[in-house]
């Protein structure tokens, strides 16, 4: 079992034309994801390889049964992308891109609330269940079917809790890279109540960091909601306030989006923190045993 | 991206909301004659630098004559400006704002910024203008009100009066205050703002609001579709390391340590500050060199980390997903024998090919110590300053 993603999961991919789109879909496709078609506005009737490439979002659903979009256009056209995606129909949408401007994410955000469809990102890694779909620039050969589900705002700090696990035995339900913006679609409360419905996942590592409040918000539903041990790190105790870093969403600023306020407040929800991000695999393993 | 006062107010004169006027001097001569050219008994001399606290700082001078102009422009031209918003070293001031002055009734607050919570732009006031706003919502949190802006329907009257009301104003000015926060709403939308403050927001002995100050932060993920305002920028305002890094794409942030980081991915880079400083280090720097890592990023980022003179070692974490470990190797081999690092290098690989990339440091003849995992990394580093 896994939540959102599947081996029977169909894909397109927005972008698939241009040399990211291109290189990350031929990942995907060799990891077995079915990805099976692209979108490129004015390419349509061509073949990319060996896809079907079609001009808009709702003829590439009607001619695949695709309900899974995976986007990596341009951040100038990104937010339109994922609108587009929204209004043909897909039901899961990955955006990939990085660098949209955050009003354009407020639009987005607002236009959403019109569809019965989920966003993963912006800012992202993507999504991936192992061994069965990878949907996104993760590495696929670093994961391993198993028992834990991983949510986190950092790219390269998943690649390591999904490392840690699955040097241990561990292994993976699914992994989500919810995105390092302040404005995103799926957040942690969201992927949290999916991996407590899931039989499959007995634990949960979430991986947070400095900037706004959404790791406290999560404390307070998993103290409500969730009975599956988690363990969390939050990145950033040493960063200084008012300085973006790197990721747009990471900055403290008017005193909010603290890593000690983050840490206290999971730690007070029953949550198993740790201070190195070496740690999560052996602190979850601790947990399940 | 920061805008100067001045560049704010010349914005805002744009889209109609009320400023007093003023002019933009680079000598202490061009300070006094604009003061004469604005007339009146008396101006406030205004240091153009990228913080707020300037007047606590001695940023902001009065003056009763233009002798007085011309002084307090001479203080502050070439100097530099510590305010509690900047650092110790402060900011150079290249540029004052010379205004007329203005006879204050009220000082009220102002801000609109994108509100992380609620998804939205939201618009913040305060009857408590002129003070730290940051202490009032500590102190007082009921003396901020708060409205939210739907996007589709934008800035509603109502809102805008209940801001009004909240602030006690008058029937008058309840009007001018509608005006005025629908304008600013206007330029905050089109301008890719993503904070805007008026601190203070005054109403003057006439009875008009007219703001005081102004200061407009642009996000820079829109910069590529506001060519006016990435005009704008004063370079000299900005961290001089962190500009560099910028030129090369690179994400830097200096701190004030002596082991320097270089590494793959945001979330890993602050990780890694953190855990430096957990094994009983201090971090020099946040440094994420992008999921490229390409051999040239890689030297880029080594010249910009050594050209801080207190750094004493070198910690490279590098998670090769995409990007190989072997291809990293060669790129540190390189950058280490090309520009002669001095200081002890502690290399962390993992992913892709991770060990032909360890085995190519070890052959390389050159001093790098590898590490198996984060925490021996951080323990190795720590241990060689």
């Amino acid at each position: 079992m896994s939540i959102l993603v599947d081996k029977n999961s169909r894909i397109i991919c927005q972008g698939l034309t241009g040399r990211q789109g291109s290189f990350h879909t031929e990942q995907c496709l060799e990891y077995g994801s079915q990805l099976v078609a692209g979108v490129t506005p004015g390419r349509g009737g061509e073949t990319h390889l060996g896809l079907p490439v079609f001009d808009t979002i709702s003829d590439a659903v009607a001619e695949t049964g695709a309900s899974v979009s995976m986007i990596f256009v341009p951040a100038p056209f990104a937010a339109d992308a994922i609108l587009a995606a929204a209004d043909g129909g897909i039901e899961l949408i990955v955006c990939i891109t990085e660098g949209i401007p955050v009003l354009d994410m407020v639009r987005v955000k607002a236009v959403l609330k019109d569809f019965d469809c989920r966003l993963i990102g912006p800012n992202c890694p993507g999504i991936i269940t192992p061994g069965e779909c990878k949907i996104g620039i993760m590495p696929g050969f670093i994961h391993q079917p198993g028992r834990v589900g991983v949510i986190s705002r950092s790219g390269t700090l998943t690649y390591e809790a999904v490392h840690q696990t699955t040097t241990n035995g561990l292994g993976q339900t699914t992994c989500i890279g919810i995105g390092g913006d302040p404005i995103r679609g799926m957040n942690f409360i969201d992927c949290l109540a999916l991996f407590e419905d899931d039989p499959a996942t007995e634990g949960i590592i979430m991986v947070g960091e400095i900037g706004g409040t959404d790791e406290e918000t999560a404390a307070t539903y998993i103290r409500e909601h969730v009975n599956k041990p988690v363990v969390a790190y939050i990145a950033g105790v040493t960063a200084p306030p008012g300085k973006r870093m790197g990721h747009a969403g990471a900055i403290i600023s008017g005193g909010e989006g603290t890593a000690a306020a983050k840490y206290a407040a999971l730690e007070e929800a029953g949550v198993k923190t740790v201070r190195s991000p070496a740690e999560l695999g052996s602190a979850m393993q601790g947990l399940l045993g | 991206m920061n805008l100067h006062e001045y560049q704010a107010k010349q914005l805002f004169a744009r889209y109609g909301v009320p400023v007093t006027r003023g002019e933009i001097a680079t000598t202490p001569a061009q300070a006094a004659a604009a003061a004469n050219r604005l007339g009146g008994q008396l101006w406030v001399v205004k240091a153009q630098v990228h913080a707020g606290g300037r007047g606590k700082a001695g940023g902001v001078k009065i003056a009763r004559n233009s002798d007085e102009v011309r002084e307090a422009a001479n203080a502050m031209l070439g100097s530099r400006l510590t305010t509690k918003q900047t650092g110790p070293e402060g900011l150079p001031i290249n540029q004052v704002f010379v205004e007329a002055g203005s006879a204050i009734e009220r000082e009220l607050y102002l801000s609109m910024l994108v509100d992380r919570g609620q998804e939205r732009v939201a618009i913040m006031v305060s009857q408590d203008g002129g003070m730290d706003i940051e202490e009032v919502a500590v102190k007082t949190p009921e003396r901020i009100i708060t409205v939210a802006i739907n996007p589709a329907a934008g800035l509603q009257p109502y809102q805008s009066r209940k801001l009004g009301f909240a602030l006690g104003l008058g029937a008058a000015q309840i009007k001018q205050f509608i005006d005025l926060t629908m304008n600013l709403y206007r330029l905050f939308d089109e301008s890719d703002a993503s904070l805007l403050e008026i601190n203070p927001l005054i109403v003057n002995r006439a009875g008009d609001l007219v703001a005081l100050d102004a200061k407009i932060t642009i996000e820079d993920n829109a910069l590529f579709r506001q060519p006016d305002l990435r005009a704008q920028r004063d370079p000299t305002q900005e961290d001089p390391m962190e500009r560099r890094a910028a030129e090369h794409d690179l994400n830097y942030v200096s701190l004030d340590g002596n082991i320097a980081c270089m590494v793959n991915g945001a979330g890993l880079a602050m990780a890694t500050m953190d855990l430096i400083k957990l094994h009983g280090g201090e971090p020099a720097n946040f440094l994420d060199v992008g999921g490229g890592a390409t051999p040239e990023r890689v030297a880029a980022a080594f010249k910009l980390i050594l050209s801080n003179p207190a750094v004493k070692a070198i910690l490279v974490n590098i998670f090769g997903g995409i990007v190989r470990c072997d291809d990293i190797a060669e790129g540190i081999i390189n950058a280490v024998r090309e520009i002669e690092v001095a200081v002890p290098v502690v290399v962390r690989l993992e992913g892709t090919n991770v060990d032909q990339g360890k085995a190519l440091l070890a052959g390389s003849g050159l001093d790098i110590a590898t590490a198996n995992d984060l925490t021996e990394a951080a323990r190795k580093v720590v241990e060689v300053v």
